[in-house]
C-alpha cells in the first residue's frame, strides 16, 4: 500500500516537467525541491532524535559556498605572505566536496553539542550559523562578501562515452534535483528502518533506558548529524549551481525556520513528512502572489501553520496516516471476529 | 552454598549527595550463577547501589569490579557492553514503539552491523535483521508477551510493562542481570510467573541481583540476601537466616518487641 504511494508520487514528480511548460513556476518547483532536501535533512536530525537544529542553513549554505568556490576557483592570500590558488574544477566535484565539507561541520558541531544536548544543540546550532555568516559576509578575498559570488557554471554531468551533459535547462535541473532527493528519502529510509534508526529511536524515546541497553548517546546522534549536515551540504550545492550566484544572506535564519516551519507541518517523525511540508511552504509563495505583497506572504504562512496544526496537530502525514490505519485496524478486528465465529461454528 | 566464582565485586563504595549519605561503606560480593536480593526499607540505598554498580551514578568513595574489571569511570553504554545489565523501577518502556520493535531496539548491542551495510541493504546486514527478529520473538515468547508483539508498549497494564522491561534487558544479552523492583505493581499470580521467569533466567547462566519489596517473594526466589538500613549493610546471608535476624526484623518493624 505505502509502496504504490510512493511510487505514484515519485511518477507524478517525474511526469510535471512534460505538461508544465511555464518557466516561473518549474522554477518555483525546483528551489521547492531544494528546500525540500534540506527539509528531509532538519528532519532525520528533529524528527528521528528529537534534536532541534536552529542553524540547520549553516550546513546548507556551507554546501553552496564549497561548491561555488570548487567550481570558480579562488586565489587568495594566507598568513607568512603564502597564496593559495585553486584552479577551477567541474562542478560535479564541488557537489562532493560540498557533502564532505558540510558532513565534516556536522560531524564537530555533533561532537562539541551532543555532551550536553537540548538547549545547547540549539544555542550552538544558531551561533554555528551566524559565524559561518559573519566569515561568509567579512571574507571578501573568498567570498565577495556582500558582492556576491556570480557567474557560477550550471552542473555538468559526465557521462560515460558520450562527454559531458551540462544541465543548463529548468526541465533538467528539476529532474536533477528530483534524483537527488530520491536519493536522500531512500537513504534517510534505509537509515531510520535500520538498527541504527532503532537507537535513534529509543534515545529520542527513553534516552535513560537506551543508554542501559549499551546504545551509545555521543556516537548515535553524532553520526545523525553528519549525515544530516551531508544531505544539506549536497542541497546547498545543487542551489548554488542552479541559482547561479549566492551571497552571504543564504545564511539567513528566517532560511532555517521556513525548514523547520516545513518539518512541523508535514509532520517530523514521518519521512513523507518534509516532502509534503516542503511542498505546501514552497509553494504557497506562487500560489499567493497574485494576491497579496511579500510581507503580508509571511503572515499567511503563520496563518496556514497554525491552521494545519490546529486540524492535524502531529503534522499532515502522521495525523492522516493514523487516522487512516486506525479505519483498517477497526476494520481488520471485525474481520477477525467473523473469522472466529466462523471457526466455532464449525463442528470439530 | 557451594562455592562459585564471585561475578561482582563490591567494595567499600560510599555515595554521598552533598551532606546526605545514600550509601556509606558497602560491601559484598555477588557469586557466577547465583540470586542475590539487596533488600531495606525505602530510603535505604537500594536504587542508589544499582545506579552506581551500572555506572549512571559515580560513587564518592569505594569501586565495583564485574568479572575482573573496575567499573569506575565507564559510560552506562560501556558497562552494558560487558554484560552487565539493569531494569528500571519506573521508566522501562518505550511507550510509542510496538512491544516488538521495543525488543528490537533492546538487540542493539546483538544487531551492530555497519552503517553502510545497512544503507546499502547488503545481505551482510539483511541476514542479521532476520537474525534479530526471530530472536526478538523468542524473547516474547520467553517472557509471555507474544499476544502483545503488536501492541503500543505505552498501552499495556503495569505488570506487562514490567515484563516489556525485563525482555528488553534480557535482549541485550546480559551475563548478569540488575532487576528493580520487577514485580511492584503486579498481582499475586502475575508475581508467582515471575518468580518462574526469574529461575528460568538464572538457568541459562545469568546472575540475577534483585532489589524488591515484596517479602515473601523475595525469601522464596533469593539464594542469599543482603539487607540495606540507612545505607549501610545491616545483614547478610540466606533467607532462613535473614528472616530471624534480630537487626533486620527492628529495621523492618521498629523497636517495641522487647518493650511492650
Amino acid at each position: 500500500m505505502r509502496a504504490i504511494i510512493t511510487i505514484l508520487a515519485v511518477a507524478a514528480l517525474a511526469s510535471v516537467p512534460l505538461w508544465l511548460r511555464d518557466p516561473y513556476l518549474l522554477n518555483a518547483l525546483i528551489t521547492t525541491g531544494i528546500f525540500v532536501i534540506g527539509a528531509m535533512s532538519l528532519n532525520l536530525l528533529l524528527g528521528f532524535t528529537g534534536q532541534l537544529s536552529l542553524g540547520h542553513i549553516a550546513f546548507f549554505g556551507i554546501g553552496a559556498y564549497v561548491s561555488a568556490l570548487t567550481s570558480l576557483g579562488f586565489d587568495i592570500g594566507l598568513p607568512g605572505g603564502f597564496r593559495l590558488v585553486h584552479a577551477p574544477w567541474p562542478p560535479i566535484i564541488g557537489l562532493m566536496l560540498a557533502i564532505l565539507v558540510a558532513g565534516l561541520c556536522g560531524y564537530f558541531v555533533g561532537l562539541l553539542s551532543f555532551r550536553v544536548r537540548g538547549a545547547y544543540f540549539v544555542i550552538v546550532t544558531i551561533s554555528f550559523a551566524e559565524v559561518v555568516r559573519l566569515v561568509a559576509l567579512n571574507w571578501v578575498e573568498l567570498t565577495q562578501g556582500p558582492l556576491a559570488l556570480t557567474n557560477i557554471p550550471s552542473i555538468a554531468l559526465p557521462l560515460p562515452g558520450f562527454g559531458e551533459l551540462t544541465l543548463r535547462t529548468k526541465m533538467q535541473n528539476y529532474y536533477l534535483v528530483l534524483a537527488v532527493a530520491l536519493i536522500a528519502y531512500l537513504l534517510i529510509a534505509r537509515l531510520v528502518h535500520s538498527h541504527f534508526g532503532r537507537a535513534m529511536r529509543g534515545l529520542m524515546e527513553n534516552e535513560t533506558l537506551a543508554v542501559s541497553v549499551g546504545i551509545d548517546v555521543t556516537r548515535t546522534l553524532t553520526i545523525a548529524a553528519v549525515i544530516s549536515a551531508a544531505i544539506a551540504g549536497a542541497a546547498g550545492s545543487l542551489y548554488a549551481h542552479y541559482i547561479r550566484i549566492i551571497d552571504p544572506e543564504v545564511f539567513a535564519f528566517i532560511n532555517t525556520v521556513t525548514m523547520v516551519i516545513m518539518v512541523i507541518s508535514g509532520g517530523k517523525g514521518s519521512l513523507a513528512g518534509p516532502v509534503v511540508g516542503g511542498l505546501i511552504f514552497g509553494l504557497l509563495p506562487v500560489a499567493l502572489r497574485p494576491v497579496m505583497a511579500p510581507e503580508a506572504q509571511w503572515i499567511a504562512y503563520g496563518g496556514v501553520l497554525i491552521a494545519i496544526l490546529f486540524v492535524l496537530p502531529r503534522g499532515i502525514v502522521p495525523s492522516l496516516a493514523q487516522r487512516f490505519s486506525r479505519r483498517r485496524s477497526k476494520a481488520t478486528a471485525l474481520a477477525s471476529v467473523t473469522l472466529a465465529e466462523t471457526a466455532a461454528k464449525e463442528p470439530a | 552454598m557451594t562455592a562459585r566464582s564471585v561475578a561482582m565485586t563490591i567494595d567499600q563504595v560510599a555515595v554521598l549527595f552533598g551532606g546526605l549519605v545514600a550509601i556509606s561503606d558497602m560491601s559484598f560480593t555477588v557469586g557466577e550463577g547465583e540470586i542475590v536480593s539487596l533488600i531495606g526499607p525505602n530510603g535505604a540505598g537500594k536504587t542508589t547501589a544499582f545506579n552506581v554498580m551500572t555506572g549512571f551514578l559515580t560513587p564518592s568513595a569505594g569501586r565495583v569490579t564485574y568479572q575482573g574489571r573496575t567499573l569506575t569511570g565507564l559510560k552506562p553504554h560501556q558497562i552494558a557492553d560487558l554484560g552487565l545489565i539493569r531494569t528500571f523501577q519506573r521508566t522501562s518502556v518505550f511507550p510509542n514503539d510496538t512491544v516488538y520493535d521495543n525488543i528490537l531496539i533492546g538487540l542493539h548491542r546483538r544487531g551492530r552491523v555497519r552503517l553502510l551495510d545497512a544503507i546499502l541493504g547488503l545481505p551482510g546486514a539483511r541476514a542479521s535483521e532476520r537474525r534479530l527478529r526471530q530472536r526478538a520473538s523468542e524473547l516474547l515468547e520467553w517472557v509471555g508477551l507474544e499476544r502483545r508483539a503488536q501492541d503500543a508498549a505505552g498501552s499495556l497494564s503495569y505488570g506487562e510493562q514490567r515484563l516489556v522491561g525485563v525482555a528488553l534487558a534480557l535482549a541485550a544479552e546480559p551475563s548478569m542481570l540488575l532487576l528493580d523492583e520487577p514485580v511492584s505493581g503486579m498481582n499475586a499470580s502475575e508475581t508467582h510467573r515471575f518468580v518462574e521467569l526469574i529461575r528460568s533466567i538464572r538457568d541459562r547462566g545469568i546472575t540475577i541481583l534483585l532489589v524488591e519489596h515484596d517479602m515473601p517473594m523475595v525469601m522464596t526466589v533469593s539464594d542469599r540476601i543482603v539487607v540495606l538500613n540507612y545505607g549501610r549493610i545491616i545483614a547478610e546471608g540466606t533467607p532462613d537466616l535473614i528472616r530471624n535476624d534480630p537487626a533486620v526484623i527492628e529495621a523492618y518493624l521498629g523497636h517495641g518487641v522487647g518493650h511492650a
